[in-house]
């Protein structure tokens, strides 16, 4: 059976109201202070760091994200652990809420279809999180033309706004995951509980349970053991496990991009050794290729839970 | 209802339901229900709560998917063309929300803007609509402060910034003080007055009875009864009108009971006497107390209460249970 009408009637509107809420949130206020305030100490160490060691670097730019001096993490490390919080402050009580203020009745009863509303939804989410992290970025550079006093390269430029797009897309699957979770929940708080705990889960003891459950499945050989070297089947089931996490994908396509004598991510074979120059860095389409496996991960992820979601909300009842 | 279905709706009919059915796997929220209502009038579904009134007014926008039967807004089919129905029927939900955090005037600015309203015409008739349910004073304050009644004439307000040719308002007046109810009543006599089609649910009687051209009476997922208070009434109580008598005099009771109409009178006391007839006879037992010399001391009429048909009406069909069980 046809429907008639566009689909995408009233997108526009939801965006626009749901993008002011969310700007003008002050759950987004104290997201965005966090998260500025653990990357200005990041950045902080990082560049005291930098200009202390004078070795001559063609990538000085790319070091102030990727650069930790402990006990702090590096910039990337905490935006990968930080951006999912951001997104799941976003997107956790989107559905739900308006379910919960008994307002999803009276808004589907204005002639468009309920596809605007989640996409706008969504998009407007997708929005806030692109302006936060461009902002951030923007800090970056900032911080580094104010501090190391040398102008970033066409390469870093372009390299650090690649990393810009994989970061949003990263926060695009929290995002999708969180508004999921509050399609399908219709307490905001047990939402928020679930998301949390699965960014718990894939963040902090997923890394751990990952190489665990490859020692399971490909037992290690003693041989390699003896010699203090990784059985390569067990190394090999323990990356692809850890590859389910959007955390680990959003790492190694960092790890490729911004390290550019990255050279593959994972076992090296040696064809791909034959004739490099070791230490030399590759060009940024090269980094590209190399972290595209993990880029286009992200991207189906994002795509995959919003469809989900999409689904279940077209088939759910209005009345509360 | 068969014979509902055979009809041709009237030219003027601007709701057709015909066999409309809603399942929830296999229990049946509204079964095969039929009705027709006609280009403004109020219409009352009333019945108790999970009756199946909320399901059969989704139904009609479009907001659950219909398992059977079909209906027909406006002309339009609410599964196939929703947009085009949504266009011009308002919907105040049962206890309505707004958005907290935003003003009066903010919240139906979001719906006029998806209801497609250019920027002047928004504001043009949301200050109209604001001022006719009398809240052009707060238009600038959050709904938070609101209170109930004013809730619920918001949503009057976003209706009428639609300019709905039908307005379905589900359990417009629960929860509300009696004052808040006579303004929100008045608030709809205003919509019918400017030929609005009103569709209303509610399960306090009076109030429907106060206000509805025509009611249909819900009952676990059909209509049981349907039609005017008055028609129901003689259907269900066998008349319509009591009219009561007090006056001296002889024979007065057998006076009474020779007018064409009365079907029963009582003999109450010496000098009271209730009749029960299928129409207004004041004027006539007025006339035939005074045809036998009496003293004429009061005469009062009981218009039959929508209340009264529905106690009665469940009550035989208990009793029936009963008798079906015994």
């Amino acid at each position: 059976m046809r429907r008639e009408g566009s689909p995408f009637q009233g997108l526009g509107t939801v965006f626009a109201k749901e993008l002011t809420d969310n700007i003008s949130s002050v759950r987004m206020l104290v997201l965005e202070l966090l998260i500025v305030l653990t990357a200005l100490a990041a950045l902080y160490g990082a560049i005291d760091n930098l200009r202390t060691n004078t070795a001559e670097d063609p990538f000085l730019l790319l070091r102030l994200f990727t650069l930790s001096s402990s006990p702090l993490p590096s910039f990337v490390a905490i935006l990968g652990f930080l951006i999912p919080l951001m997104a799941i402050g976003l997107g956790f009580d989107s559905v739900n809420s308006e379910f919960n203020r008994r307002t999803l009745s009276r808004i589907l009863a204005q002639p468009i279809y309920r596809d605007a509303l989640l996409m706008g939804k969504f998009l407007a989410g997708l929005a806030t999180l692109a302006v936060s992290l461009t902002a951030l970025w923007l800090m970056v550079i900032g911080l580094g033309l104010l501090f190391l006093g040398v102008p970033p390269g066409t390469e870093e430029i372009g390299r650090s706004l690649v990393f810009l797009v994989i970061a949003i897309f990263y926060a695009g699957v929290w995002l999708a995951l969180a508004m999921l979770l509050s399609i399908v929940f219709r307490s905001p708080a047990t939402a928020a509980l679930v998301a949390l705990g699965i960014w718990l889960f894939l963040t902090v003891l997923w890394p751990m349970l990952a190489p665990a459950f490859a020692q399971v499945i490909a037992p290690p050989d003693p041989r390699y053991a003896a010699l203090g070297l990784e059985t390569p089947e067990t190394g090999l089931w323990s990356q692809f496990l850890l590859r389910v996490s959007p955390n680990d994908l959003f790492g190694e396509a960092m790890l490729a991009i911004l390290s550019p004598t990255t050279r593959t991510l994972g076992a090296v074979f040696l064809d791909q050794l034959r004739g490099a120059v070791m230490g030399a860095p590759l060009p940024l389409s090269e980094s590209i290729m190399i972290a595209w496996p993990q880029t286009v991960g992200l991207i189906a992820a994002t795509i995959v839970l919003f469809v989900v979601g999409y689904i279940l909300f077209q088939r759910q009842e209005v009345r509360a | 209802m068969s014979d509902l279905q055979n009809e041709a709706p009237p030219p003027d009919t601007v709701i057709v339901a015909d066999g409309l059915t809603k399942r929830y796997g296999q229990a049946s929220a509204v079964d095969q229900i039929s009705f027709n209502i006609k280009k403004g009038e109020v219409f009352g579904l009333l019945g108790p709560n999970g009756a199946g009134k909320t399901t059969t007014i989704l139904m009609m926008l479009g907001l659950t998917e219909i398992s059977g039967g079909k209906i027909s807004v406006l002309g339009y089919d609410p599964a196939r063309q929703p947009l085009q129905v949504k266009r011009r029927v308002g919907y105040l939900p049962d206890s309505v929300g707004f958005y907290d955090h935003l003003t009066a005037m903010e919240n139906l600015a979001y719906t006029a803007k998806l209801m497609g309203l250019s920027l002047k015409e928004r504001t043009e008739r949301i200050a109209d609509a604001l001022k006719r349910v009398r809240l052009d004073h707060v238009a600038h304050k959050r709904v938070s402060t609101f209170s109930r009644g004013m809730r619920q004439r918001l949503g009057l307000a976003e209706i009428i910034v639609k300019r709905a040719e039908i307005a379905i308002l589900d359990e417009p007046t629960s929860g509300l003080d009696p004052q808040a109810t006579l303004e929100f009543l008045d608030l709809i006599r205003q919509l019918k007055a400017e030929g609005t089609t009103v569709l209303l649910s509610s399960h306090l009687l009076d109030q429907v009875q106060r206000i509805c051209d025509r009611v249909a009476l819900f009952q676990s997922g059909h209509i049981v009864l349907m039609g005017s208070v008055a028609e129901l009434s003689v259907q269900v109580l066998g008349a319509g009108f009591v009219v009561e008598v007090e006056a001296e005099g002889t024979g007065i009771a057998r006076r009474l009971a020779t007018i064409p109409g009365v079907s029963n009178v009582e003999t109450l006391a010496e000098d009271r006497f209730r009749m029960t007839a299928e129409r207004d006879v004041r004027a006539d037992a007025a006339r035939a107390v005074v045809a036998v010399d009496g003293a004429l001391k009061r005469l009062s009429v009981d218009e039959p209460s929508l209340e009264a048909i529905y106690a009665r009406y469940f009550q035989s069909k208990q009793s029936g249970d009963m008798r079906h069980a015994a």
